[in-house]
């Protein structure tokens, strides 16, 4: 049965010990504590279990914390309260095996497509061979093999996009990050980056969480949805898509997607109006 | 040639043909200005005798040292300043009217302070570029997208390698805006100061020739100032449109 506004927050699905790649427990985030200025709680508490190898997605209204939760489960911001684990291990700064790509363009303007691909491997002193061998192998994964000599001003937004998500996958992270990473894009555009990313999670068995705005995204790419509150964002519904594995966005015309958006939207709608103020 | 470019230099041309005719018909006296050509004769004579060598050459390097000196001191204040934002909260409003002061006015503390000579006329030029450099810099630091420092933290990269890596090409086309505008002011800096506490440089020899009545050598040093500032201020331009358009998000 879906869940009113109002309603405590979801307990997260049991995931069998094994099983869980990433855990938040009891995780909260204040803003401005210890500041003249009032304190924002803008997260939690949140419970999150992320199984191994899976596609997670976080929905959520404006503001109710979706990049603070991705922020915290990167090591990029301190939880206020609680726990943040990956592969079993207590985190503290960003861990390694972890890739992020953020919505804002964060291709480096001053190298080409390949030196901004190779910059991770060659920070983390990879050899020359293999660092073009894995560059070559990303570059031409990610469509961009005529642009390998490029500068970024030269691509558009959508392959500079691919640039980003590149670099994270040569350095094989077993948690990719993903924060509103199409948001920017046009729709024929985000369903086109929405199957290479699919591609990119089956090649690379990677766990995915991506932070999105687009119920249909997170419909067609997730394996499994949370939905989030208005601010402070806690987790009101946990919503198991049951894809196949081999999925692409053709199934947007499936009548299941139509069900599987619909219930991501009845929860979303009112907490939506909540942040605008305008819930009934 | 891009169009805008043909049409920027037919616009000089013709103005140079308007002073020409305007110089050679009379309409204006020779007392009062020399026709374009006879500056250009003026200035290949000077050069070709090359009695005023040392005095080009000294000007040429006082530039350059004080462009070099105003970069780097510059650069480095701004990256200070940015770092202290309470400091930056108190200075900038000072920096903001700086160039309402006129800093020329301190010659004499330089004079007692350093002497006559070129040490005085760099420290002026100075005075008027770092500035430029200064807010060049906080704009560049200011302007690095959030996202790229977030990125370097994923990297897990120090602050040094991030300042380095990251920061510096990142805020590139402002640091060599502010490059560029240091060599502009450096030059009108240092010519400046040549007229009135130098004994050698180009705006000394400017200023004597003005004293002694000789238009020709006063009008083709002008000429050679004028082509020095408009060939370094193409050159840098260049290298500045370059850099912003590589680097444009």
């Amino acid at each position: 049965m879906l869940m009113r506004a109002g309603d405590p927050p979801a307990s997260p699905p049991v995931v069998a010990a094994s099983d869980v790649h990433a855990r938040l427990k009891g995780v909260t985030r204040v803003y401005g504590v210890g500041t003249s200025r009032p304190p924002v709680h803008a997260l939690g508490p949140v419970d999150l279990d992320l199984k191994r190898g899976e596609f997670f997605s976080v929905v959520g209204p404006s503001g109710c914390g979706k990049s603070t939760l991705l922020d915290v489960l990167a090591g990029l911001a301190e939880p206020t309260e609680g726990e943040v684990y990956f592969e079993d291990k207590r985190i503290r700064g960003v861990p390694d095996g972890v890739g992020v790509v953020f919505q804002d363009d964060a291709s480096f303007a001053w190298l080409t497509v390949r030196d901004n691909v190779a910059f991770g491997l060659r920070r983390a002193g990879v050899d020359a061979a293999e660092t073009a061998r894995r560059v070559d192998y990303a570059v031409g994964f990610m469509g961009l093999r005529d642009f390998a000599n490029a500068y970024p001003a030269q691509l558009s937004g959508g392959m500079r996009q691919r640039v980003c998500i590149a670099r994270t996958l040569v350095l094989q992270p077993r948690l990719i990050l993903l924060d509103e990473p199409f948001g920017a894009l046009d729709q024929q555009t985000r369903l086109l980056m929405g199957d290479e990313l699919l591609r990119l999670w089956r090649e690379t068995k990677a766990t995915v969480m991506l932070i999105t705005h687009a119920l249909d995204e997170a419909a067609m790419l997730s394996d499994r949805v949370g939905v989030m509150s208005a601010r402070p964002g806690v987790f009101i519904d946990f919503v198991e898509t049951g894809w196949p594995r081999e999925r692409d966005s053709r199934i947007v015309s499936d009548a299941h997607f139509g069900a599987v958006t619909a219930r991501l939207w009845e929860k979303l709608r009112v907490e939506s109006l909540k942040s605008m103020g305008t819930a009934p | 040639m891009t169009r805008e470019g043909w049409i920027r230099l037919a616009v000089v041309v013709a103005a140079i043909a308007a002073l020409e005719v305007a110089c050679r018909t009379g309409m204006i006296h020779r007392t009062v200005l020399l026709a374009p050509s006879e500056m250009a004769v003026s200035l290949w004579h000077i050069l070709a005798a090359g009695e005023l060598n040392t005095d080009i050459l000294t000007t040429l390097r006082n530039v350059l040292m004080s462009a070099a000196i105003s970069a780097v001191l510059g650069f480095a204040c701004g990256a200070i300043i940015h770092a202290l934002p309470r400091v930056r909260g108190a200075i900038e409003p000072l920096l903001a009217s700086y160039y309402a002061i006129p800093t020329f006015m301190f010659y004499p503390i330089f004079i007692v302070v350093f002497g006559v000579g070129s040490q005085a006329i760099i420290a002026i030029a100075v005075l008027l570029s770092i500035v430029a450099m200064i807010t060049a810099t906080l704009t560049g630091l200011d302007r690095i997208p959030p996202v790229l420092r977030k990125t370097a933290h994923v990297f897990r990269m120090s602050p040094a390698a991030r300042a380095l890596m990251i920061d510096l090409p990142a805020a590139a086309p402002y640091l060599f805006t502010g490059v560029k505008l240091t060599f502009a002011y450096s030059l009108i800096g240092v010519i400046a100061s040549e007229f009135i506490l130098s004994g050698a440089g180009i705006g000394y020899a400017i200023a004597y020739a003005y004293n002694n009545f000789n238009n020709q050598r006063m009008y083709g040093l002008m000429l050679l100032v004028i082509i020095v500032a408009i060939a370094a201020n193409t050159a840098l331009d260049a290298v500045d449109r370059r850099l912003q358009s590589r680097l444009r998000r």
